[in-house]
């Protein structure tokens, strides 16, 4: 179940907004990360709070590409696969970042940490071949620089839970 | 290079501040304007002005906003669409990130034309930095007194939100965006009313790109004639972002006058071809664009010099390939985009681009047949019949690789690989 406080701040947008319906991105952004995706209860909580049925969601849930209805790691990648990355991706990110993990496109590393997903063009053109973490942008890939990256958010992450 | 309008206040490591872009003459133009100005005068110096919207279709920006009657009820919608998600194009973000209240200048400007109460900005979620910028920057010009209640002591009140998206290149689409605002699956419409009559929450609503909106501000200070001098070719008008990807030296968004030849541009700031490498072709406006070859190396850059050699202009996002890269493999990459984007709810769409796409994997996997050649046009020329202009735009690469490099296609065909996978291609052609 969701805290009485996240609960009372997305009800109180919600409530303020003149079209309730407009705050649905916004609603699923927070709930699902609180949950760290859009589980099954996610969503129900979700459609309960903006009025809408769980399928009306659902129908919302599965359209966008940064709303997750299955687990994803702590780190989610969004590795750029559009026609400028491709071009310089000699050996491509996402196929290098799959073998790195020992995983398959949209899997999740045994320690949970990293997920890939496939994207389209992330608008970093000028800096390919790019990915997304979490949000942030990291250009001008190679093998060597993903390594670092990886082991830098693995270090960053094992201090910040250290019982892990 | 010209005068600048969109990139003056450009540094590269941090965006404009307020003070700054009032220095360069900011918000000088929304002063005059809500002061002195009657909205009918703001879309009419607009439509003078001759300034086409930047988003890709083009359409004549003073002609759009006169779209919303003066009896329109109230209230009324501005959505700058700032949800470019078409490989190559980044122009959007290098502006926002510029000069910030360049962008809002320019919304405030268009919603005081329609006479507009709300703005709602916008932004794709890979850009979230920027949405964080854009709220920040909002805020700062509401404590300026260029935002909210009675914007500098005028009658006029306006304000702007930020709209985060979940994500779907679909969004970037008008009819589209208005239906991810309102919270339903974003299904571009077709037919009905205008949305300058009935969009947003069935009220007037403008939508326009965000590098449109941001020459407004200039129009109003420096006057039509002088935007329009500003262009390189004959019906030109104003200057434009063209970012350029590929295979050149600096790959960058550049301010050039409208109409700034393909070579100038490459050429020029885009530093030119990387070491070694030879231009084949480029995508000049972005993935729903077809590919231009070198016989039009010297076509200027405007929507009708390069409707007249049969491209289009887009978003002015040029993508450069070089003689080492395959242009099947583009356009089959071009394809999955197309492909995984596709809202599916018409089947042209949905069921012909894997179609296209099945004949173009096969053809770069060393599988393909001649045979495929006519049903690839016949496919791609399936597209029209789509129910929006996704799938046209889908097709233009295809139809594009077909008429211009269909050398390349037919060696994949004949040598049963791709001959960039093995040796390159023959020699004969490289030394064309």
């Amino acid at each position: 179940m969701l805290p009485k406080e996240l609960k009372e701040r997305l009800q109180k947008q919600i409530e303020e907004n003149e079209h309730p319906r407009e705050e649905v991105v916004n609603v699923m952004y927070a709930v699902q990360n609180h949950y760290g995706y859009m589980s099954d209860e996610a969503l129900c909580e979700s459609a309960s709070l903006l009025g809408l049925t769980p399928l009306e969601l659902e129908e919302l849930a599965t359209f966008y590409d940064f709303i997750y209805r299955e687990p994803v790691g702590r780190f989610v990648i969004h590795a750029c696969d559009g026609a400028v990355c491709w071009m310089f991706g000699e050996v491509s990110v996402v196929d290098y970042l799959c073998r790195k993990l020992n995983i398959n496109m949209g899997g999740t590393s045994k320690d949970g940490l990293f997920t890939v997903l496939p994207s389209v063009c992330i608008g970093y053109c000028d800096y390919a071949p790019a990915m997304l973490i979490n949000g942030e942008f990291y250009g001008h890939l190679t093998p060597a620089r993903i390594d670092d990256i990886l082991e830098k958010l693995r270090i960053e992450h094992c201090t910040l839970v250290p019982d892990r | 290079m010209g005068e600048l309008v969109l990139l003056k206040n450009y540094r590269p490591d941090r965006p404009a501040t307020i003070d700054e872009y009032r220095r360069s003459g900011g918000y000088e133009a929304l002063t005059k304007a809500v002061l002195t100005l009657k909205p009918n005068e703001v879309v009419k110096q607009v439509k003078d002005s001759g300034l086409r919207g930047r988003g890709g279709a083009g359409f004549p920006t003073g002609i759009k906003w006169s779209g919303v009657p003066e009896t329109a009820p109230f209230p009324r919608y501005v959505v700058p669409n700032t949800d470019e998600m078409e490989p190559g194009t980044f122009k959007d973000r290098v502006l926002v990130n510029a000069d910030p209240h360049l962008v809002i200048e320019g919304i405030v400007l268009a919603a005081y034309a329609i006479s507009a109460q709300r703005g709602i900005f916008f932004v794709r979620p890979s850009y979230e930095m920027d949405a964080e910028l854009i709220e920040r920057e909002l805020e700062v010009a509401r404590n300026a007194g260029y935002l909210g209640d009675r914007i500098l002591g005028s009658e006029f009140s306006f304000d702007i939100t930020v709209h985060r998206s979940a994500g779907r290149y679909i969004c970037g689409e008008a009819t589209a965006q208005i239906n991810a605002i309102q919270g339903k699956r974003p299904h571009p419409v077709k037919g009905g009313p205008h949305m300058t009559e009935e969009g947003l929450w069935k009220r007037p609503t403008l939508v326009n790109n965000v590098e449109t909106l941001s020459c407004v501000p200039y129009i109003l200070r420096h006057g039509p004639d002088c935007f329009k001098g500003l262009a390189k070719s004959e019906k030109g008008a104003g200057t434009k972002l063209y970012t350029v990807s590929g295979k050149v030296c600096r790959p960058g968004c550049y301010e050039m006058p409208m109409g700034t030849p393909l070579s100038e541009i490459i050429e020029g700031p885009a530093g030119g071809m990387l070491p070694g490498a030879e231009f084949k072709a480029c995508l000049p406006g972005g993935a729903s664009t077809g590919f231009m070859s070198k016989e039009f190396y010297h076509t200027q850059m405007d929507f009708d010099p390069l409707k007249k050699a049969g491209q289009r202009l887009g978003t002015g996002a040029i993508i450069v390939f070089d003689r080492d890269t395959c242009l099947v493999g583009v356009t089959l990459n071009l394809i999955q985009f197309f492909v995984r984007e596709s809202c599916g709810f018409c089947t042209p769409c949905r069921e012909g681009l894997p179609f296209v796409l099945d004949l173009l994997q096969r053809i770069e996997n060393g599988e393909g047949e001649e045979s495929f050649i006519p049903m690839l046009r016949e496919m791609a020329s399936f597209m029209d019949h789509a129910y929006c202009a996704f799938a046209p735009g889908a097709a233009a690469s295809v139809h594009h690789l077909l008429k211009y490099f269909m050398d390349e296609v037919q060696e994949h065909i004949s040598r049963k690989q791709c001959p960039f996978k093995s040796g390159g291609p023959s020699v004969e052609k490289r030394e064309e």
